[in-house]
């Protein structure tokens, strides 16, 4: 605790330096991971719509838009979680019990709302089941996901049994999956633009969201900076919780159905998604922007993939592949450049690593 | 550490590179496939000049699925039709919505239906109907409001029949037995449970059930529920397994056990998948409509209704090529024959 001892613990993160702050502000916009994400999701949308037959239709956007709302809404809270350098992996069992809970409660005669209601507030102790074991008995979420990831689904299934509640209420099911007019975008993205813009004023415009960036870079360092580390990451699994929730309310209604084995495997999909967009697994690192790219490039790739007959299985190597490419290029491309730097200095003097 | 450390700009450049590959074998599956869709839009268009069919079974390479889309194909071809096999690699509740959606708006003339869920593709199914695609079940149903017809394996009644009279006709008229199942979720498994309950209970009043259990169509969960249940219940003298993957786990189990010989076993299950336990006896015989058929006997029904011949209505007739003349039953129902069953004598001859 003597004030050597963190000056050389914190001697290392001096490398890490920030080569952008020395860029013009456009360069520091344009040249950045999320914006290839960006790019690369409107050279699949215009090549699609060129190339394949019916594909640029307002339909096709519809239905795309349908698909990928879920996935939409976990990645928001998925992303912060990451960046703090944490995961939650049981955000797929927390919509399956959601929309369980949202079938039986409704099968049961409450009222649709109320019971919606009920699921959003069960999401939210999920979330607290999950944060409490992460930050108050500071086990590795990690470990503590994979745990409430295999209760919640047992949860779900055991409420349900291997019934499967349906005839869910009409005007929700149809407003669910209704359209504006002839655009082909849904009803339900106004929520997920509005969940979207709260989560980007709270990741990049509020003090609360440096502070995840500050725990993802370094734990100890934020916690002496003043940045409450524990709230915040409880305060995130929460988030998560509840926005895993409201999609398992969305689920319900999009496919009119309610079963223990509902959204399985989702979780995955999801965070193969904002990985894609940009953040990094180590926390620290990423952006919203890059996310919503990165959900909306997969679920367009996989439209347009499904329109020619691929078979899924063909469909989803080529996603994983995107995936693996788009994780391993950074750091391939570090390494390349530290060899090519080394070796350009061992002709020059001996100088220490240029820092901003 | 270095190799995980920020990159800053040059990431930008894999990332596009990448994107840009995936693009190329966007573009290039693309073209092959433009030209092969069928017609657009009202369903006036539709005449069996530009048939095209997409077969959507739960989950692809399961081998019952193939079976019913080669007799699928073999239709579409008869018919001067394309075909397109599509689906997810897991089935899941919600996995073939996505794949209906994207048929429709190809303008498939028909789409060729096993669902996962009786309920989940409904409004995707709808959509798809109001657009002019013509939606035929088969093997597991939706709700009749969301298809035009549903091609049963033989009727539910005689499925449920052949399995218990099989048992009989191992074990004799008196003793306990016990059912395996898939899952209590499939529309299909209900029926027959409870259609054999019934002959049972109408026909057999000395055989005893006494255990219903589920493994899920899950090999393992199949071979383990099966343990449980020969443990639990030692008097047990029959099984049916009114599955495929249940029936091969459920041989598989007995053939390596105390029980072999001692515990009659039957049920529903293709003859790939059961061969083995035929020829080393540890089932004597087994039963199984024809996967084949309702998926010829679909096609051709997407055809007359395209047509114009049927529209779904009780009492319409076809004609289904080789299969001959069907009539379409209550609820839109159509059977497609009586279940084969396959023993020592036969299973030769079959190869799915």
């Amino acid at each position: 605790m003597t004030d050597s001892s963190t000056s050389l613990q914190a001697a290392p993160y001096r490398s890490q330096s920030y080569p952008y702050y020395s860029s013009p502000a456009w360069k520091r916009f344009f040249l950045t991971r999320e914006f290839a994400v960006v790019i690369a999701l409107i050279i699949v949308a215009a090549v699609a719509s060129m190339s394949i037959r019916k594909f640029s239709s307002p339909l096709t956007l519809g239905y795309l838009l349908l698909d990928v709302t879920p996935i939409l809404l976990i990645a928001l809270p998925m992303a912060l979680i990451l960046i703090s350098a944490e995961i939650d992996l049981s955000v797929a069992s927390i919509v399956g019990l959601s929309n369980v809970t949202l079938g039986a409660l409704f099968d049961a005669g409450w009222p649709i709302e109320l019971a919606a209601l009920a699921a959003l507030v069960l999401g939210i102790v999920c979330g607290a089941i999950n944060g409490f074991l992460v930050t108050v008995v500071g086990l590795p979420s990690l470990a503590v996901t994979i745990g409430t990831l295999a209760l919640f689904r047992g949860i779900a299934v055991g409420i349900l049994g291997t019934r499967s509640v349906v005839n869910f209420p009409e005007y929700w099911t149809t407003l669910t999956t209704s359209v504006f007019g002839k655009s082909g975008i849904p009803y339900v993205m106004v929520l997920v633009v509005v969940l979207a813009l709260a989560f980007v004023l709270l990741l990049h415009f509020t003090p609360f969201g440096r502070g995840i960036f500050a725990i993802g870079r370094n734990r100890e360092v934020a916690a002496f900076s003043g940045v409450k580390v524990q709230r915040t990451k409880f305060i995130l699994f929460v988030l998560s919780g509840l926005v895993a929730a409201l999609a398992g309310i969305y689920f319900t209604f999009r496919y009119g159905s309610a079963r223990g084995d509902n959204a399985q495997g989702l979780e995955l999909t999801v965070i193969a998604a904002v990985l894609l967009g940009g953040v990094s697994i180590f926390g620290g690192k990423g952006a919203l922007h890059g996310v919503l790219a990165g959900v909306l490039l997969i679920g367009t790739l996989q439209s347009a993939l499904r329109f020619v007959n691929v078979t899924s299985d063909v469909i989803n190597i080529i996603v994983g592949a995107l995936l693996v490419a788009s994780i391993v290029s950074p750091s391939l491309l570090t390494w390349l450049k530290g060899k090519i730097t080394r070796a350009a200095k061992e002709g020059t003097s001996k100088t220490p690593a240029r820092h901003a | 550490m270095s190799l995980f450390t920020s990159l800053g700009t040059r990431g930008s450049r894999l990332a596009a590179l990448a994107a840009v590959a995936a693009t190329v074998a966007l573009v290039t599956s693309g073209c092959g496939a433009g030209e092969t869709s069928g017609p657009s839009g009202s369903s006036q268009e539709s005449t069996a000049k530009d048939l095209s069919i997409g077969f959507l079974p739960k989950a692809l390479g399961n081998p019952y699925f193939q079976d019913a889309a080669k007799g699928s194909e073999e239709a579409s071809k008869e018919l001067k039709g394309t075909f397109a096999e599509v689906g997810p690699a897991v089935s899941a509740a919600d996995a073939q919505v996505s794949f209906i959606n994207t048929l429709s708006q190809q303008g498939a003339s028909g789409i060729v239906l096993s669902a996962s869920d009786p309920t989940a593709p409904g409004s995707a199914l709808t959509a798809a109907r109001k657009a002019g695609t013509k939606v035929v079940t088969f093997d597991s149903d939706v709700e009749p409001k969301f298809r035009d017809l549903f091609i049963a394996p033989a009727t539910d009644e005689s499925i449920a029949k052949i399995q218990v009279d099989l048992l009989v006709k191992q074990i004799g008229e008196s003793g306990e037995v016990a059912i395996l199942g898939a899952s209590a979720n499939a529309k299909n498994q209900n029926a027959w449970i409870s259609g054999m309950k019934t002959e049972l209970a109408k026909n057999h009043p000395n055989l005893k059930l006494v255990d219903t259990v589920y493994g899920n169509d899950d090999d393992q969960e199949s071979f383990n529920k099966t343990a449980a249940l020969l443990q639990s219940h030692p008097q047990l003298k029959g099984i049916i397994a009114c599955t495929n993957v249940g029936l091969a786990a459920a041989a598989r189990y007995i053939s390596d056990s105390s029980f072999k010989g001692k515990v009659a076993l039957t049920g529903l299950g293709t003859p790939n998948a059961t061969r083995d336990y035929i020829k080393n006896g540890t089932v004597s015989a087994f039963a199984l409509y024809s996967p084949k058929d309702m998926g010829y006997l679909a096609t051709y029904a997407i055809d007359a209704l395209g047509k114009g011949t049927i529209s779904g209505k009780e009492g319409e007739t076809f004609t289904a090529g080789r299969l001959g003349k069907y009539t379409v039953g209550k609820d839109g129902v159509v059977n497609v024959g009586d279940p084969i069953v396959f023993d020592k004598s036969n299973i030769g001859n079959y190869d799915f």
